[in-house]
Order: C-alpha cells, then structure tokens, then sequence
C-alpha cells in the first residue's frame, strides 16, 4: 500500500515542480469558456440556454489535454519499465498515475467551475450540481483517458490519436453530466443523471485499469 | 479448426478454394434480393417508391454493428491465443466496417430528407452509428499509427474490446439523451411489423450483405497474408548492388509462411 501512495505523492510532486501542468488544464478550461460567448454573441438568454454544455464540453478537452502526460513521459525516460518488473501489479499503479491525474486535472476544474459557471450565468440554483457533476464525473475522464494515453504510447502523432480514440469514449459521461446540469437548470431532477454518472465512474473504477495496463504491457513489450 | 486454419499456407489454399464458390454465391444472392427489392416489392401506402432505400439502409445497419463484433472477437481471439490469423481478420474487417457504417449513414441521410424534411437530425439512432464510425476510424488510425505492425495489432486489440463493452453504454447514453426514429420493426416481440411481401427482399439482401462481407474479407486477409509474405521475401534477399539482377530469393526465404 505505501508504494501506492509514494507513485502517488511522486506524481503529484512532479505535476507542481514541473509547473504549469496544473495551469496549463485550468487555462484551457477557462479560455474554452470564455471563447463561447465570443462566438454565440453576448445574450444572457443564449448563454443560459448552452452554458451547461459549454461547460462539460471545455472540461472534457481539458481533460484530453492533460492525457499525454499520464504516460509519456516515464515512457521516455524508462521509468515504466521499472514501475512494470516492480512488484505492484501494474493495475494498481495504473490506479495511482490516475488518481494523481484527477487531482491535478479533474479537481482544479471543479473546484473553478463556479467561476466558469457565472460567465455563462448559470442559474444559481444549478451551480451546485455543475459542481457536484464534475466531482462525479471527472474521475471518469482520468480513467478513459489513461487507456487511450497507454494505447498510443509510441506511436506517431499520439496527441492527435488519443483523442480520436478517447473522445467517442467520452460520450455517456458528457451526455449524463450536462444532463444533470441541464435538469437542474429545469428544476430538480438531477439526481437519476448525476446516480448514472457515478454508475459510469464506478464502472470504470475497475475496468479501466485492466485495460489501460493491457496496452502498457504490449506498449512496453 | 481454429488451430488448423493457423497456418497461412492452409489459409491461402482452403481460402483460394472457398473463394470463387463464396463469390458467385454473393452475387447471385445480391442480384436476386435487388431484383426482389427494387421491382418486385410493392411501394410502402405512406413512404410510396422511396421506402425501397430500406433494402441497402438495413442491412448496412445490421452489417455496420455486426462487423464490430466480428472485429472485437478477433481481438479477443488474438489476444488470448495469439491466433496469427485474428489480427488479420480484424485489420481486415476494420474498413469494411466503417464502409456500412458510411453506406447506413449515407442512405438514412437520403432516406430522411424525403421522409423527416432533413438529411440530418441529433436523433439517437443516428448519433449513436455515427459515432459508431468514429469507433471504426479511431481503430483504423490506431493500427496504422506505429511504425511495428505487430504493436499496433495488438493495441487496435485492447481498443476493439475497450470499443465493444463501451457501445452498449453509449447506446443507452445516447437514448436516454433523444429519441425519433422509429422502434425496431423486425426482431420484436410479438412478430415484426412489417409485412411479409416486403420482409422477404430484406432478409435477402441482408443475406447477401452478410456474404458480401466474407467474400471481401477474405479477399482482403489473402491480399494483407500475400503482402506480408512479399516483405518477407524482400528483407530475406541479400542487399542489392546497383547494376545487378534482383537475384531468386531462396526457397527457404518465406519464414512467415512456412
């Protein structure tokens, strides 16, 4: 168990020594909402009617954003290969690389989606499920993500491949969390939407990893 | 059979065998469910003579779905017995796939503007091919990203199985989020709503798609196995001089096949 968290403290501390790996998702983020009302025009009533959408959908290019760093980097360097002969099973420091992702990635972005939330003017009412579907709905993210970030270890172009693999894998997380905010805009509601997102992050809990450390392993044969 | 069909050589010879019977077959059955399609059966009282795009929009559907099962169990089979011929098969079958999925979007674009008033609509049947073919693209891409075909064969594997427990997900995801077109009418309890006259031409020529389908991909696993054996023969040649013949690769130069 201490190995796990000491990958885990180990990918943390790289994200904030290496700088800007946390900024750089928050500043997608943001500017992927801000370059919204630019396109749609001013309106509030506009903004009110797709901020939910607008919002999940710059979270989720955040999200796919971030992925290559999941991997590539101790790809390069060799320090999967030792990570892979240690004696964690290769599930469980797929799980730790995930869980250190989420908190640099997917917890920035629900922690600010507040903010972002105002921007579109949110109805107020609905802020907390935006938040509260994020919080459920980003783990998610990381733990797709990661089996798309570990298929395309060593290939050509892997940015542009990993979303194209990753992002029809994204779906049902989207449609479920704007779903729950767009119900809780209607007024109540929300809660089947944001139970089915959890279904899908707790689906994934398990069977992501499997996979992910099914493609490192050809990845690092 | 599956053990038997493993070696390539006897995969080419029973293939080779297979293949003139598979195709006049195909075509036969092509031909007559047209026949039957086009002439025979009677337009729709409501939908008139456009309800005969149906008899290519159907079994597009049913072959776009279809395939990438066909593809995932070749993973599967690839990745847990290493069969050297699933890979093949997937890689095979991976572009005759998106080619349905493009056909069933296409005719039920062209199907919907005379009936729906618009060749496209977010409905969940259509969302949920379309990104169908985005599953069939992204594996396509994948396989032919790495420059070791074996990595990309077996990463395009662990995605056709990621792929085929995600697509229920995203159908119900999708469904949940619109619904409009209309519900099944054939495999249905309380027996299909369609009337036989017109059921008969569209089992038939979902026969023949399905025909189709082997007959093109086995066309294509024989052309992907003779490629392969080409490079083999090629990287088994001694390095060429400039001004000399290419000199007979020796006949033990096929480590593939043998």
């Amino acid at each position: 168990m201490g190995a796990y968290f000491g990958l885990f403290r180990r990918e943390l501390l790289l994200a904030v020594r290496q700088g800007g790996e946390i900024g750089l998702a928050l500043g997608f983020f943001v500017l992927a909402v801000v370059l919204f009302p630019l396109g749609v025009g001013p309106e509030a009533e506009m903004l009110r009617r797709i901020g939910a959408g607008v919002v999940w959908v710059a979270a989720l290019l955040a999200a796919v954003l971030s992925l290559d760093r999941l991997f590539a980097v101790d790809h390069a360097d060799g320090t999967l290969d030792l990570l892979a002969l240690s004696a964690m099973p290769l599930e469980g420091v797929v799980i730790a690389k995930c869980a250190a992702h989420w908190v640099t990635t997917g917890l920035p972005l629900t922690v600010i989606s507040p903010f972002l939330a105002e921007l579109v003017d949110m109805d107020t009412a609905a802020i907390p499920v935006l938040a509260l579907s994020l919080l459920i709905g980003t783990p998610a993210l990381s733990l797709l993500g990661a089996i798309a970030a570990a298929l395309t270890l060593g290939a050509r172009r892997p940015g542009v491949l990993s979303s194209l693999v990753v992002l029809p894998l994204y779906l049902p997380v989207l449609i479920f969390g704007a779903g729950a905010v767009e119900a809780g805009i209607a007024g109540g509601g929300a809660r089947p939407h944001l139970l089915l997102l959890g279904a899908l992050t707790l689906a994934a809990l398990p069977l992501a990893p499997l996979a992910t450390a099914a493609a490192l392993r050809q990845a690092l044969d | 059979m599956l053990t038997r069909l493993a070696n390539p050589a006897r995969f080419m010879r029973m293939s080779g065998a297979a293949l003139p019977f598979l195709t006049i077959t195909t075509v036969g059955v092509l031909g007559v469910g047209l026949y039957l399609a086009l002439f025979v059966a009677p337009p729709d009282y409501q939908q008139g003579e456009s309800v005969r795009i149906m008899f290519i929009h159907v079994p597009a559907a049913i072959m776009a779905e279809g395939v990438y099962y066909v593809i995932a169990l070749a993973s599967f089979v690839a990745l847990v017995w290493r069969h050297p011929l699933a890979d093949v098969a997937a890689q095979a079958a991976a572009p005759l796939g998106a080619a349905f999925t493009l056909v069933c979007l296409a005719t039920g674009s062209l199907w919907g503007r005379p009936m729906w008033g618009t060749w496209w609509v977010w409905d969940a049947r259509l969302t949920s091919v379309l990104v169908l073919f985005f599953l069939y693209l992204g594996y396509i891409a994948l396989v032919n990203a790495f420059d070791d075909p074996g990595r990309g064969a077996r990463a395009g594997a662990v995605l056709a199985l990621v792929g085929v427990v995600d697509l229920p997900i995203i159908k119900f995801s999708v469904d949940w989020w619109n619904t409009l077109h209309q519900p099944t009418s054939i495999l249905r309890a309380g027996g299909p709503t369609i009337d036989k006259s017109m059921l008969v031409p569209l089992l038939i020529m979902a026969l023949g798609f399905a025909l189709l389908f082997s007959t093109l991909l086995l066309v294509r696993m024989r052309t992907a196995l003779n490629e392969r054996k080409a490079r083999a023969l090629r990287l088994a040649a001694p390095p060429r001089r400039r001004g000399t013949e290419i000199p007979p690769a020796p006949p033990d130069a096929t480590p593939a096949l043998r």
